[in-house]
């Protein structure tokens, strides 16, 4: 069999705010179907890591191609390329003048060329699947965080995307919503969706991750298999960390 | 009052051409309005540069110096339109500005989050703002949009400079003809009430409507 290449390649990036840099030669390559988690401290640069990925941010340095094709300048080919890249985000983002249906169908229909009744009929499937079909013509505010996750999660999934971004996906939820988010993303990891998750919930790291990333500073410190990372990490910054947020 | 109530034809001719000429200026002012907006929040530089000069340009010059150059000052260069469609385009051009900025401080007021949401599935720049920001802008932006309207309704008085024969021109003809001042400007004050008033309740009406769900 040939090698098979990374579907996401992320070499020597580095990024500023300002003076500040965000990124510092950061080097990752996720492979199809592996579900990778980025842990590290709040400011560490794991959530500009990930939205450099499909270019919500622009890089200063280095280059992150796709499936083979590097990210291109803003227009209609990074367009095509973010169509291939589904994003799931701390605050959800719903369009919040479109009911849960037109908001999953929006871009089936207009990026995609689907008609109304193909993407209503598959937007439907998807809903059942992360759980809120009986949900679809309610408007984003009338929905719980929970419910609108997974809504987001459904929109994202619609594009039938090579990759799946989760940047903080259940950080602004109360604890029994981030179980029916997590749940819906367990079930995507054990699927074989590619995906790069942004998260502070260790649990999901252990159980889902086949690698884990630790940040820090906006430098990767340590990649990792989850068990191996948390049971004997290699850096003292990843031991500290772990220390705290283990310790309750 | 017989003075009024004599011309009520000529007022009404009057009132016409004013209602003609605000509503035909104020779909030019929206079309180039969003334009110039969408132009301030694209990405390219250059088109941002050029909303820019626009609006600093256009809004920073009496209005009726604008019609004073176009009308007179522009045949000289061979551009040569009617009064009538001169003071449209110049009404048009110089509301677009003011319009321009109404509406790009409504796509502030739609949260970051819902453009990056929009570009994340793939819609480019312009589907990002016609299907996802405009939409939600447009809510906020209904009140100075009719604050905007009214003053143009106002402004259209411009065009009696350059003889369009609307609501001011045909007073100021009557005064010649009849020296009634007094009771002639109140009643073109009257006329222009009972365009500027309704048109604010329509506003109002117009602000409700699109407000109710989100």
């Amino acid at each position: 069999m040939m090698p098979q290449t990374p579907l996401v390649v992320v070499e020597q990036v580095n990024k500023y705010f300002g003076e500040m840099q965000a990124l510092k030669d950061i080097n990752l390559s996720v492979d199809k179907g592996e579900v990778v988690v980025v842990i590290g401290p709040s400011g560490s640069g794991k959530s500009t890591l990930c939205r450099c990925i499909n270019r919500l941010e622009t890089l200063d340095s280095g280059t992150i191609t796709i499936d083979g094709v590097p990210l291109p300048e803003e227009g209609k080919a990074l367009a095509a390329i973010r169509a291939d890249v589904g994003m799931v985000f701390q605050s959800f983002n719903l369009f919040a003048h479109k009911n849960v249906l037109k908001n999953v169908t929006m871009g089936p229909i207009k990026v995609r060329g689907k008609s109304r009744s193909e993407a209503e009929a598959e937007a439907m499937e998807l809903l059942k699947r992360v759980g809120i079909a009986q949900k679809a013509q309610s408007y984003p505010a009338e929905l719980s965080g929970g419910q609108q996750q997974r809504a987001a999660i459904a929109r994202a999934l619609a594009m039938n995307p090579k990759v799946m971004l989760f940047d903080e996906p259940t950080s602004a939820l109360d604890p029994e919503m981030i179980k029916e988010v997590l749940d819906v993303m367990v079930e995507l990891a054990t699927e074989g969706t590619t995906m790069i998750v942004v998260t502070h919930e260790m649990g999901f790291a252990r159980s889902a991750a086949q690698r884990v990333v630790f940040m820090d500073g906006g430098e990767i410190l340590e990649i990792a298999p989850p068990q191996q990372f948390f049971d004997s990490p290699q850096t003292e910054r990843a031991q500290d960390f772990l220390s705290k947020i283990l310790a309750h | 009052m017989e003075v009024l109530l004599n011309n009520l034809d000529s007022f009404g001719s009057g009132l016409r051409l004013t209602v003609a000429l605000a509503l035909t200026s104020f779909s030019g002012a929206l079309a180039i309005g969003l334009v110039i907006a969408a132009f301030r929040v694209s990405p390219v530089p250059p088109l941002r540069a050029a909303g820019a000069f626009y609006v600093e340009t256009i809004r920073n010059i009496p209005p009726l110096v604008l019609l004073l150059v176009f009308y007179f000052g522009f045949p000289d260069i061979g551009i040569v339109y009617s009064e009538f469609v001169s003071a449209a385009l110049i009404l048009a051009i110089y509301t677009a500005a003011f319009v321009g900025e109404a509406i790009r401080a409504g796509i502030n007021t739609v949260s970051r989050g819902q453009a990056e949401a929009a570009r994340a599935i793939g819609l480019t720049f312009t589907q990002t703002l016609g299907l996802v920001v405009m939409p939600q802008a447009l809510r906020s932006v209904v009140p100075p949009l009719g604050n905007l309207f009214i003053a143009l309704v106002k402004n259209t008085s411009l065009a009696s400079v350059i003889s369009v024969a609307e609501l001011t021109f045909i007073s100021k003809r009557l005064i010649t003809s009849t020296a009634q001042g007094l009771l002639v400007f109140l009643g073109t004050a009257i006329a222009y009430l009972i365009l500027t008033l309704p048109a604010g309740w329509v506003i109002g009406r117009i602000e409700q409507k699109v407000s109710i769900r989100r």
